[in-house]
């Protein structure tokens, strides 16, 4: 039985599958689906974007970089975006989803304070709301091509992993730092790294942070994420020595003005050539 | 070659692809009056470790622990819908669904989406409504089977004829006069279900850093009695109606 | 076949190759072959060259050698650390230290580490990629510490740290971040020794122990397992089956020694006169 009226005492035809028989590689083209505008594959991209817990909250960082290919395009772009007062989300990937996604948060926060329940949305919620935004759309098979990061203050308690021999102070049940993309993969770690960053800055700032997230200060949290930027500079080669850093603590969110990285060249000076050459 | 001279007038379009693997491997074991389900909790994609520390085993009800395994973003997405039906039979009916019952709904829901699978392999253990352990498991797209032990995920042919060889005693001859038994106690599970996994970490690249073990007890088990002073042993039991449910975490090899 | 010569040319036999690439298209899989999925480095260092590798070798997912050596010999005072397919590092290297050293008997001196370099290259990009070693190559010669990477096409690069493999990028991280010129000796062994340490812990592809080799003009140490954070826990039962578990559908005993019986026959013995 047709269940749609429209079709109903029309001629049948076998070429559109009305019962979705096909797997959906397959599948007769719709006659407008060249109509609908689909993301199948970045554009203007952002790289990677970092970020973990310290004593006191979230640092989170991004250099400024949408790229075209491989042409630096846009080189003063903001890719952290603060939600409300507690959370800051992180972007990789194609800058205009990012925008269409930046777009959603706002009337999230819109209909949040229409509402004057003096409910205000935290990280976690926010996090959800995302892992949902793309898991539908990777489900269309119109995904939203980013990786996002969120981070905030204000609760944590999903994501920890309870270590009943170990009471943890209360900070660690009030920080929060997930990561989802364009698949809605999800998932949460005390240091999280998206794109290159997943292969380059992720060992460093595990080996910097894990077990010590209840000690690191803001100013030795500021200098790790400096060297992390600092080797995304030299070896990923869509990334920019222009970046900013996102802090999220009790007192809020403060995502600083563009830091400028100080590189060293120096010692290519004594490389000559790539083999027996000497001068 | 025609192939490639195709490939060299029009660039091919590289379409989205709507799934990925995420490693790792869960098991469950039945027991006469318990059951047995563990996963181990690292998330990867490629050569890349994602996290040391995402859940793959979820508690449904009491007597009723989900194992998922594949894809992540469906694997939660999957166990979500599930507990939301748990959800609304508690409203409806005041209590929780048998696990029986859990088992059919899995299936409904999975086969729900024959033709854009969950990419998941399910493996629900916990107590049947006679008292006894219970297994199922199941395929992707919903085909399901009781059964004493199953493993799945990316170490499952590591895993299987292991317990295949431990559990169901395949390969093994009894001495003159005796018979295996049909059902090993949990002091004899927990070490196989441990070293499964100490094992998997070793030979398999995408199975290590942490691992949970559910175990789900039946009201008035003998097998309580040396759970509780266990290491790492965790009660998670949320209601008063006998079962019991323990969660053991145990650290793996993190390379 | 219209030759009936045994004749065989030297290097590799290609005869196969047609029928393979017809099995091949009609959808029969080639057999996979180890593949260190590694992480290698090599470190200048003051007064010489530290080289690392980890210990794992994999078959797809499958740890194949939890304890492999990709640190080889090519001379006594140059190494060469392999990644990608392992019997092409290892054979790759095992024909380049025998050329060397032939080389060497036929000039009288020691060989430099550009030689095995180039004969490394040359071979690697006479078969076009297809020999599927990714090689570190260090070592210390008249002219001093010398580093090199070679890649399987048989491109070269000389920089004064390198890495190699698919845990490449976490040990470049570590390098990036704490290497200095003019380094000492224990202060490279140990960077080194954190570079591998980056690859186990974060790079699926490269996991249990580190083997460092550091090289000078005073000699060669090889510290095979110097590092060993990753050894298996006991385990929690013992698997020993009882005598008669494996069940045989037939018994046959057969005596191995032949026993030989002579029986004399008749009185007459041989005449040995």
């Amino acid at each position: 039985m047709d269940h749609f009226p429209s079709n109903w005492g029309r001629p049948r035809n076998d070429a559109i599958d009305q019962y979705a028989t096909y797997p959906i590689h397959s599948r007769p083209k719709d006659s407008f689906a060249e109509g609908v505008q689909r993301t199948q594959q970045p554009i203007v991209t952002g790289t990677s974007v970092l970020a973990f817990k310290f004593k006191d909250g979230i640092m989170m960082a991004a250099d400024t970089l949408a790229s075209y290919g491989s042409l630096a395009r846009f080189k003063d772009v903001q890719r952290l975006h603060a939600v409300g007062n507690h959370t800051v989300v992180g972007a990789g990937g194609d800058m205009s989803d990012f925008q269409y996604i930046q777009n959603l948060l706002e009337q999230l926060i819109v209909d949040e304070i229409s509402a004057q329940d003096h409910h205000t949305l935290s990280p976690a919620e926010i996090h959800e709301y995302l892992s949902q935004v793309m898991y539908a759309r990777r489900s269309k098979i119109d995904p939203l091509w980013n990786s996002l990061l969120v981070g905030g203050f204000k609760d944590g308690e999903k994501y920890q992993p309870s270590n009943p021999r170990r009471p943890l102070p209360l900070t660690v049940y009030l920080r929060f730092l997930a990561y989802v993309d364009l698949l809605g993969t999800t998932y949460s770690a005390s240091t999280l790294a998206t794109g290159y960053g997943a292969h380059i800055a992720q060992p460093l700032l595990r080996k910097a942070v894990e077990s010590r997230e209840e000690i690191l200060t803001e100013e030795q949290a500021l200098k790790i994420m400096e060297a992390c930027m600092k080797v995304l500079f030299y070896r990923d080669a869509r990334s920019l020595n222009k970046y900013q850093v996102a802090t999220i603590t009790k007192d809020g969110v403060k995502i600083s003005d563009s830091k400028t990285l100080d590189t060293s060249w120096s010692f290519a000076e004594n490389i000559r050539g790539y083999g027996a050459q000497t001068q | 070659m025609p192939g490639s001279m195709v490939a060299m007038t029009q660039p091919v379009q590289q379409s989205f692809n709507p799934y990925t693997e995420n490693g790792g491997t869960i098991l469950a074991i039945a027991g006469s009056d318990f059951s047995v389900i563990a996963g181990d909790t690292r998330q990867s994609e490629g050569y890349s470790i994602q996290t040391r520390y995402a859940p793959k085993v979820f508690r449904l009800t009491d007597k009723a622990v989900l194992a998922v395994n594949g894809f992540a973003a469906d694997g939660n997405m999957f166990v979500k819908k599930v507990k939301q039906r748990l959800e609304w039979y508690r409203h409806a009916h005041a209590k929780d669904m048998p696990i029986r019952a859990i088992a059919r709904l899995i299936q409904t829901m999975l086969y729900a989406r024959r033709f854009f699978p969950y990419y998941v392999y399910n493996i629900l253990g916990g107590i049947e409504e006679d008292g006894t352990g219970a297994v199922y498991s199941f395929d992707p797209v919903g085909s399901y089977e009781r059964e004493t032990c199953r493993a799945a995920g990316a170490a499952q042919s590591l895993v299987q004829p292991f317990l295949d060889n431990q559990i169901y005693f395949k390969n093994q001859t009894p001495a003159a006069g005796t018979q295996f038994p049909q059902h090993l106690p949990l002091t004899s599970v927990l070490p196989l279900v441990i070293d499964s996994f100490t094992s998997a970490t070793e030979r398999h690249i995408e199975v290590g850093d942490g691992l949970e073990i559910y175990v789900v007890v039946a009201s008035g088990s003998t097998s309580l009695q040396g759970l509780q002073n266990l290491r790492g042993v965790q009660e998670v039991t949320g209601t008063t109606d006998g079962e019991r449910v323990f969660v053991i975490r145990r650290e793996l090899k993190k390379d | 076949m219209n030759s009936s010569s045994i004749y065989r040319p030297a290097g590799f036999d290609f005869s196969n190759e047609i029928r393979n690439n017809f099995l091949h298209e009609k959808g029969l899989p080639l057999p996979g072959a180890t593949s260190t999925g590694t992480t290698i480095v090599g470190c200048l260092f003051k007064d010489g060259i530290v080289l690392g590798a980890d210990t794992r070798a994999t078959e797809g997912p499958i740890v194949a050698d939890k304890n492999c050596e990709k640190i080889h010999y090519i001379t006594e005072s140059i190494r060469c650390c392999g990644a990608g397919t392992a019997a092409d590092t290892e054979f790759t290297t095992a024909l380049i230290s025998s050329n060397m050293e032939m080389h060497a008997l036929q000039t009288g001196r020691k060989p430099r580490v550009v030689t095995a370099m180039t004969m490394l290259k040359q071979m690697l990009h006479r078969y076009q990629g297809h020999i599927g070693a990714a090689l570190v190559l260090g070592g210390v010669d008249i002219t001093g510490p010398q580093l090199f990477t070679i890649h399987p096409h048989g491109s070269t690069d000389k920089l004064p740290y390198v890495t190699m493999g698919s845990g490449s990028l976490a040990a470049m991280a570590m390098f990036e971040s704490s290497w200095k010129p003019n380094m000492e000796r224990e202060e490279a062994l140990t960077l080194v020794k954190a570079a591998i340490a980056a690859g186990i812990f974060n790079d699926l592809g490269s996991g249990s122990n580190v083997d460092a080799c550091i090289i000078t003009a005073t000699g060669t140490e090889m510290l095979r397992n110097v590092e060993m954070p990753n050894q298996r826990v006991q385990k929690e039962r013992d698997y020993k089956f009882r005598r008669g578990t494996t069940a045989w559908r037939k018994e046959d005993i057969r005596q191995l020694i032949v026993q030989e019986h002579t029986k004399p026959v008749g009185g007459d013995e041989m005449d040995t006169s």
